[in-house]
């Protein structure tokens, strides 16, 4: 669900470990509103890492609540007794009516049940500040560039980025590069296209050949899984390291064995979605690589050897105040790491605290 | 549960359609349609007959890519909720479903149940730009809209284009579709300026795509998941006898593209 419900929703789970009470039934003082305990003066407004591990933190402590215990009240009766159905209807009524379509509760009498889960992130692809990339020509406009995001991914900012890159950027932008191009002068008729489209065709008929075992969907859960276990809201060293060895094998495996069915002469769902996976599993390890390689936390990026004594994020500004941009060196070869260095003028970077 | 699905397939645009019967076993109540259909199709992959073909996108109900005609009726059984949206627990254990796609001339049959909707963009870009300075934030207070027109103008902005009302309507027509997009932008005044050519440039690409005359039924705002009510085709109506008055057709050009 939207970030913007803990405007007035607050979050809670049990005091005591297993308890499998109905919310209704358990009493204020065996509540835990962890994160207004944790956090004072943010209360349940802290940013979505933190709001995120703590979440997590509470589950691990076997106080998460739902079946499976992966989850936390986000409770409304407070706000809707303060200021009525009505003024909470007018807010969030879409977000409530989304609710209870997937759950079949109605979050207007039973706190909603929410846990953190995997939604954009925060890179994307380097462009300069005219928003052009590595490709000349080529334009990265929204989230599909990483410019705007830092560690932290900005709260309900699709919309923002795209609105901001293509009303005030672009429009300044990309008239020197159309101004130095004649219209007209490309065409496909040249060796370089055919070139791309061979490498595409020879790519889709790899995977039809292979007729194995497992679905290309089997191979996008189990490295979900993966990530989600070593690359997710708390990271190690070794978990990572575990992870980059095991991803090589998988693709190995998904290369080997994969089943697609059809052909690539008509519309191919099966073949779109083997594709895609095929890049996830290069993507994967890079993310893990990145993750390896910065050593400290900041933000959606949590190493656990780097926090402070009472569990927050601990930064390293001498070695890493800067954004890594891997270049992509062929398939198969290391990807290199470059670094753009954050230079801060009028606000210095220091240590926040949301206590 | 356990549910038998009758499901349309076709090959491409020119092949024949046919029934296929295919058992969905052990269905979670807390899946989603469209998770069901995903299980369905692993199983079919695994068994090494070719899955079905459906269009998807955000799951969330707010992008218009999913949708299709569920026991004769547009996304299916709940009022103002799309395919994606709809859960199993709507459905009995054992009881059949028929699945076959949104249909109607304009929408040609892609494969199985995806159609292509791409009738549906050339009407939007028919309905050409809004006249607007970019490049500076605009100045907060510089244009005023009244909280009715907002919301209004909002409750149009709420169609997702997902072509549930053609499909539901007996003659195919897109009037609710065409209606919310012209009401959205003539509702406020950033839409002003090409008011009158947008309505005219609208419904004229509507005909030249072979969308139906509206008739009243009102099957299109009875199915439509985001509830767009039917007031917007009077709206249309309206906007479009003012344009006959006030304007004279502007010849569509593909600037917008």
């Amino acid at each position: 669900m939207s970030e913007s419900l803990r405007n007035d929703g607050r979050v809670w789970v049990p005091l005591r470990a297993g308890d499998q009470r109905p919310p209704g039934q358990i009493p204020e003082a065996e509540r835990d509103y962890y994160l207004e305990r944790r956090y004072p003066s943010f209360g349940n407004l802290v940013p979505r890492d933190v709001a995120s591990r703590a979440a997590k933190a509470v589950c691990d402590e076997n106080r998460g609540v739902g079946p499976g215990g992966r989850g936390v009240f986000l409770d409304f009766s407070d706000v809707i007794s303060r200021q009525g159905e009505a003024v909470v209807r007018e807010r969030y009524g879409n977000l409530f009516d989304m609710y209870e379509r997937i759950t079949a509760e109605n979050p207007y009498k039973v706190p909603m049940r929410i846990y953190p889960a995997v939604h954009y992130t925060m890179g994307g692809l380097w462009v300069d500040y005219n928003l052009m990339s590595t490709i000349p020509g080529l334009f990265v406009l929204g989230e599909a560039n990483f410019s705007d995001h830092g560690a932290n991914r900005l709260g309900a900012s699709a919309l923002m980025q795209g609105l901001a890159d293509g009303y005030f950027i672009i429009p300044y932008t990309i008239g020197s590069y159309l101004a130095g191009s004649k219209p007209g002068s490309g065409s496909a008729d040249q060796p370089e296209f055919d070139a791309a489209k061979a490498q595409v065709r020879e790519r889709a008929s790899r995977l039809l050949a292979r007729r194995g075992r497992r679905s290309a969907t089997s191979f996008h859960r189990e490295l979900g899984k993966l990530l989600w276990e070593n690359c997710g809201m708390a990271r190690t060293a070794a978990g990572l390291k575990q992870a980059l060895a095991r991803i090589p094998e998988l693709r190995e495996q998904f290369w080997r064995e994969v089943m697609v069915p059809g052909s690539q002469e008509e519309l191919n769902q099966s073949l779109e979605t083997a594709g895609r996976v095929g890049d996830f599993l290069e993507f994967a390890e890079l993310l893990c690589r990145d993750a390896l390689t910065r050593e400290e936390s900041c933000g959606g990026h949590f190493r656990q050897e780097y926090q402070t004594p009472d569990g927050e994020a601990r930064r390293d500004d001498a070695r890493f105040a800067h954004v890594a941009v891997w270049e992509h060196r062929g398939d198969g070869a290391e990807p290199l790491r470059h670094t753009e260095p954050l230079s801060f003028e009028n606000v210095h970077l220091a240590q926040r605290s949301y206590k | 549960m356990n549910l038998v699905l009758m499901v349309w397939r076709q090959e491409n645009a020119r092949a024949q359609g046919h029934m296929q019967r295919i058992e969905a076993k052990d269905v979670s109540p807390d899946m989603s349609f469209l998770e069901m259909l995903d299980v369905v199709n692993e199983g079919l992959t695994e068994a090494g007959q070719s899955p079905i073909a459906f269009d998807h996108d955000c799951r969330e109900g707010i992008c218009g890519s999913c949708g299709v005609v569920i026991n004769g009726v547009p996304h299916g059984p709940q009022p103002g909720t799309t395919t994606c949206q709809l859960h199993m627990r709507h459905f009995r254990d054992g009881q059949v479903i028929v699945i076959e796609p949104f249909r109607a001339r304009a929408f040609p049959v892609i494969r199985d149940l995806m159609v292509d909707r791409s009738a549906f963009d050339r009407v939007i870009a028919a309905g050409g730009f809004i006249t607007s300075p970019t490049g500076s934030a605009p100045d907060g207070n510089a244009m005023l809209v009244s909280k009715h027109a907002a919301d209004t103008a909002m409750e149009a902005a709420a169609c997702i284009g997902c072509g549930a009302c053609v499909a539901a309507c007996p003659n195919a027509s897109a009037m609710l579709f065409v209606g919310a997009k012209v009401s959205h932008l003539g509702l406020l005044p950033q839409g002003q300026p090409e008011r009158w050519s947008r309505v005219h440039a609208m419904v004229a690409a509507m005909d030249a795509e072979g969308f139906g005359g509206c008739t009243n039924f009102l099957e299109c705002a009875a199915v439509c998941p985001k509830n767009v009510s039917s007031d917007f085709i009077g709206r249309l109506n309206r906007d479009l006898i003012g344009a006959v008055f006030l304007a004279r057709p502007r010849v569509a050009s593909n600037d917008a593209g």
